[in-house]
């Protein structure tokens, strides 16, 4: 009997944990969010595959928001910071070669933006963005700086707790993904009207990165744990996908 | 106390906020990196099959253009065969990737792919769905990435024996699913949020 391989169609999204489209306290989401609704079915090869990217298409500093747009011999300024961890699937693999792409205001909050408005100041050595591919095992890491909370337009006074974006590519189009991390502590977490679109304390739980000193850098570096979870594939031996749908 | 399932839970998903383009297509906003963005190029020499142009443009419930929203699509080549290491049925086209991004235009939000026109893809039971290309939106307002599909209005037998749009309730909202021929010789396939033109989504 030869081994179960995962290569049924991707378990479905779970509506009832994943946010929903309309949440009327991140007022942007009320114009913005679907009414009908969804049309469900099985995912096929469409969903199934996905792009390869190589390991190759990666520059040195990919995966190091401190130097990736310094000029050379400066760095970038705040809290020096690795964030690591494994993109895993439902079924607890590791994915490898998973594209991971990030990005993320600078220590004082601010992006890189022309429509960005915050006074903070910008940092010329920052440029906010870094991308890595997942090791064999699913893992990832990269250097940056802690981003700052900042206030952004919703209620009259809202900001956001300290984040880093992420954006993750599997091996199937239906594991598109992307999400922010938080980091453990942050009192803003609780107040934000975009974490708040989150159904469980559970699902916060499960953005929010812990310090995690076994990885720190002595006298360099902080580090920060967080692992991200793609929807898995079903196992398929006793499957009749002929008949099955 | 019975045993557990111990599936892992996907992470909760969140908006890709107003900057997405930083992260995804940083050379767009003017932050020179990595020689280029990911996704603006389909093609990587001459392709197989007919050559198309697809445009459209993201409205939002008022029928405002989003201008901070990220399109990417997804297509076997012309054969119906994917550039992926989970294509098994065959090699597809070597100079076509089959995956495109695009930010929008920085004025209109229109996004354009210079693409094929996909070859039809099986469906799990074995019958032909008619060529379409997977499409995923995320912008700010959007908690959870959305799914949707491009066909083709010129594919009306294919379209009208496609295991998926047959099953479609509401039938009128086929056209919201069909990309139509434009003057200029491209294909139109809008958007729609929500409203009395809301795109169908798809829960895949």
């Amino acid at each position: 009997m030869s081994p179960i391989k995962p290569t049924g169609g991707f378990i479905p999204r779970d509506r009832n944990w994943q946010p929903d489209a309309l949440t009327p306290p991140y007022k942007t989401s009320i114009k913005r969010s679907p009414q009908a609704a969804l049309l469900s079915f099985p995912t096929t090869l469409s969903e199934e595959t996905s792009p390869v990217f190589g390991h190759n298409i990666l520059g040195e500093l990919d995966n190091d928001l401190i130097l990736n747009y310094a000029k050379p011999g400066e760095s970038a300024i705040g809290p020096r910071i690795i964030v690591h961890g494994r993109v895993l699937d439902e079924n607890g693999r590791g994915v490898p070669n998973a594209l991971v792409e990030f990005w993320q205001a600078n220590a004082g909050g601010r992006y890189r933006h022309k429509k960005e408005a915050y006074q903070a100041a910008l940092d010329p050595n920052f440029g906010g963005c870094g991308r890595t591919i997942t090791a064999e095992d699913g893992s990832y890491e990269f250097r940056t700086i802690q981003p700052g909370p900042y206030p952004w337009p919703n209620g009259m006074n809202d900001w956001r707790p300290a984040h880093i974006h992420f954006s993750v590519f599997g091996h199937g189009f239906a594991q598109r993904l992307i999400t922010q991390m938080y980091f453990e502590g942050d009192p803003h977490i609780k107040l934000c009207p975009i974490v708040g679109v989150l159904k469980s304390q559970e699902a916060v739980d499960a953005l929010t990165a812990l310090l995690d000193m076994n990885r720190t850098v002595p006298m360099d570096s902080r580090a920060y744990k967080f692992d991200m979870v793609l929807r898995g594939r079903r196992q398929t031996y006793f499957e009749n996908r002929k008949e099955g749908l | 106390m019975t045993q557990r399932l111990d599936y892992l839970k996907e992470s909760p998903s969140q908006t890709a906020g107003p900057y997405v383009h930083i992260g995804c297509t940083p050379n767009f906003t003017g932050i020179e990196i990595y020689g280029g963005d990911l996704g603006t190029s389909m093609k990587t020499g001459p392709v197989k099959g007919e050559e198309i142009t697809i445009k459209g443009v993201v409205y939002d419930g008022t029928g405002t253009p989003l201008r901070d929203a990220m399109v990417e699509i997804w297509q076997p080549d012309a054969a119906g065969l994917f550039a992926s290491a989970n294509e098994t049925r065959g090699q597809a086209d070597p100079n076509f990737t089959g995956w495109g991004r695009s930010p929008g235009d920085m004025n209109t939000g229109e996004f354009t792919f210079e693409t094929v026109k996909p070859g039809a893809v099986p469906f799990p039971d074995g019958r032909m769905q008619a060529p379409h290309i997977t499409v995923w939106i995320v912008a700010r307002g959007i908690n959870l990435g959305l799914h949707t599909r491009i066909y083709f209005a010129d594919e009306a037998d294919a379209n009208a024996a496609d295991p998926i749009l047959t099953r479609i309730e509401h039938q009128n909202r086929i056209p919201t699913l069909l990309a139509e021929k434009s003057a200029d010789g491209s294909y139109r396939f809008d958007i729609h949020l929500q409203g009395p033109k809301e795109t169908i989504f798809f829960d895949i």
